[in-house]
């Protein structure tokens, strides 16, 4: 200690040399140990994000690019197209956000007490859709669904079901991908949820359970309140992930049929890629922010939590 | 008397381990088919009844595969997600150690700002930054693959919680003894902090191979494919036997599979931590 204020006032001494303090050696490595990061966070992600919301207020195609201030975004909330798509991404979201949330709390409640390796295959077997490609599960999907020769319509087949075209029909289309979805955004719930229980004061259950109370108050009372905080992030990530299905549809619907699975996401691609209409797709880009902030916002304050990062 | 009642088969259990069977099962299902698709021949690939396991396996699904540039793709990815591994670590690793232990003005803005952008959706900076690619003359690249992957901050953000961890008694005992912030991060912040860096090292790895939507925005010629697009490229020629596109999808997944057998402790760890501390 005594040597710290030493060094420190032989600093505040002028030298013949210059020299910099310590505090201020510290802000320079500061800097220069987030300076890497900075450029490409600026360069790549901040640049972009101010560019994309400049351009939405423009006409912004091949051939032009001129200032019409909020059109893109009145035009948008008269397109038919859009609000489809507007419409089956809440439909996506509001059903598949609770399957999610109580597949993933199932699972962890009924293995978070098995042995190591238990626990671990299940995670294993659940968060694969996840580690694989989205191109795989989507191949695999995609063949499962074949109307023809597909496995799900053989099975039916058995209860007496007619021929159903999965991804082609637009009574089944969205739930079909909506399917795949889940399969694929249960895994990362499933760990945290497993992490979380297993951080559950066993004491507090124990007691309980000496005052008589059941499994399922143990649960209500004790077990979901210290669960909460991880409830929370996990409605937010997957409400966020949800909102922003792209690859799913993409290869296995391309949006249809007519505009069925067209999500914004969907849409925000194939505005800027096949049709060229950049502020178009920009303006809906920026929209499709807003509505994810606004309801992580909502979410948040709804389940009033207190979560620290 | 507790015990009693844990041991006691309930219907409710009976129910949910058989539930749970049931969606280990569906799970797995996917899997399992695609990779004893990929040795089926065509007729027996898309006969009904479905032939359960592939009594007559077949090689030729894979060595069709090896004749499309599926060696290339399969280089292309692995090339890009280690560059892009190797950097996101290298300066995530740095600026956590900045945001958790040096004190500098607009620390606190700087990590707020991340943790905003973070929040917000990619979306909106796809089409923007694909516009900024294309002035750069970037399309088609490599750079282009890698670098925009280094500006997401959820690295900087993983990082900084496992440098906190790190106890500042040391940081301080090394400065006394003159060592500079350089040879503290390399000397100590970084051997301490070697778990985060795994689990960085596997979710960046991961989300550069099976990206998906930047790739296919970025990329023109089948040379510089990856290999999720080199096999969505199979699956729109409609030509393409089911089994040679159930052996791309299988060389497609298997590299994260054994991955994640490998290494499912830093996964979790880095899940949850990312995610929810205190």
């Amino acid at each position: 200690m005594a040597q710290i204020t030493n060094v420190a006032a032989k600093n505040k001494t002028p030298r013949k040399k210059f020299r910099l303090s310590y505090e201020a050696k510290d802000w320079i490595a500061g800097y220069l140990f987030i300076l890497p990061v900075m450029i490409f966070f600026i360069g790549f992600i901040v640049i972009p994000m101010a560019r994309g919301i400049y351009v939405s207020f423009f006409d912004y195609s091949l051939r032009n690019f001129e200032f019409i201030g909020l059109d893109n975004y009145i035009h948008l909330f008269g397109d038919e197209i859009f609000l489809k798509g507007v419409r089956n991404t809440l439909f996506i979201v509001i059903g598949s956000v609770p399957i999610v949330v109580l597949f993933a709390l199932f699972v962890s409640v009924n293995i978070y007490k098995k042995a190591a390796a238990v626990r671990s295959f299940f995670r294993g077997v659940f968060y694969l859709p996840a580690i694989c490609s989205v191109v795989s599960v989507t191949v695999v999907w995609g063949f499962i669904y074949e109307p023809n020769y597909g496995v799900l319509n053989y099975l039916l087949s058995a209860v007496g079901t007619e021929k159903i075209s999965w991804l082609a029909d637009a009574r089944f289309a969205l739930p079909a991908v909506m399917a795949v979805l889940i399969t694929t955004a249960v895994g990362q719930p499933i760990i945290l949820y497993v992490a979380a229980l297993g951080n559950v004061p066993v004491s507090y259950i124990e007691a309980a359970e000496i005052d008589g109370a059941t499994n399922w108050e143990v649960f209500q009372n004790i077990t979901w309140p210290m669960l909460m905080p991880t409830s929370l992030y996990i409605i937010i990530i997957t409400t966020i992930n949800s909102f922003q299905c792209f690859s799913l549809i993409q290869l296995l619907t391309s949006g249809g049929p007519a505009y069925n699975t067209s999500t914004i996401m969907y849409q925000v691609y194939e505005r800027a890629f096949t049709l060229n209409q950049y502020g178009l797709s920009s303006a809906m880009g920026v929209i499709l922010a807003i509505i994810i902030m606004i309801i992580s916002i909502i979410q948040y304050k709804f389940f009033g939590s207190d979560i620290e990062y | 008397m507790e015990k009693t009642i844990k041991t006691k088969p309930t219907v409710l259990s009976v129910l949910s381990m058989a539930l749970l069977t049931f969606f280990t099962i569906f799970f797995i299902f996917p899997f399992y088919w695609i990779v004893t698709g990929s040795f089926k021949i065509q007729n027996v690939a898309v006969q009904v009844p479905p032939e359960w396991f592939p009594l007559a396996p077949t090689l030729d699904n894979w060595i069709a595969l090896f004749k499309t540039p599926v060696l290339r793709w399969t280089f292309n990815s692995f090339f890009v997600a280690t560059c892009t591994l190797v950097i996101v670590c290298t300066t995530a690793a740095m600026a956590g150690y900045a945001l958790a232990k040096i004190k500098f003005p607009g620390r606190n803005f700087v990590f707020w700002l991340f943790i905003a952008a973070m929040a917000l959706p990619k979306q909106v900076i796809m089409i923007p930054l694909f516009t900024i690619l294309v002035k750069l003359n970037w399309i088609n690249t490599y750079q282009a693959l890698i670098l925009p992957a280094v500006g997401w901050p959820f690295g900087v953000f993983l990082m900084k919680q496992f440098t906190q961890t790190v106890p500042s008694e040391l940081i301080e005992a090394a400065k006394i003894d003159g060592c500079t912030q350089m040879g503290i991060f390399t000397r100590i912040i970084v051997p301490l902090v070697k778990p985060g860096l795994g689990a960085l090292a596997i979710f960046t790895f991961m989300n550069s191979w099976n990206d998906y939507f930047m790739q296919l925005i970025l990329t023109r010629s089948v040379t510089m494919q990856t290999l999720p697009l080199g096999v969505a490229l199979l699956k729109a020629e409609f030509t393409t036997p089911y089994g040679v596109l159930m052996a791309g999808a299988t060389l497609a997944s298997l590299p994260m599979i054994i991955i994640f057998i490998v290494f499912q402790k830093y996964f979790t760890q880095g899940i949850t931590m990312g995610a929810v501390k205190g």
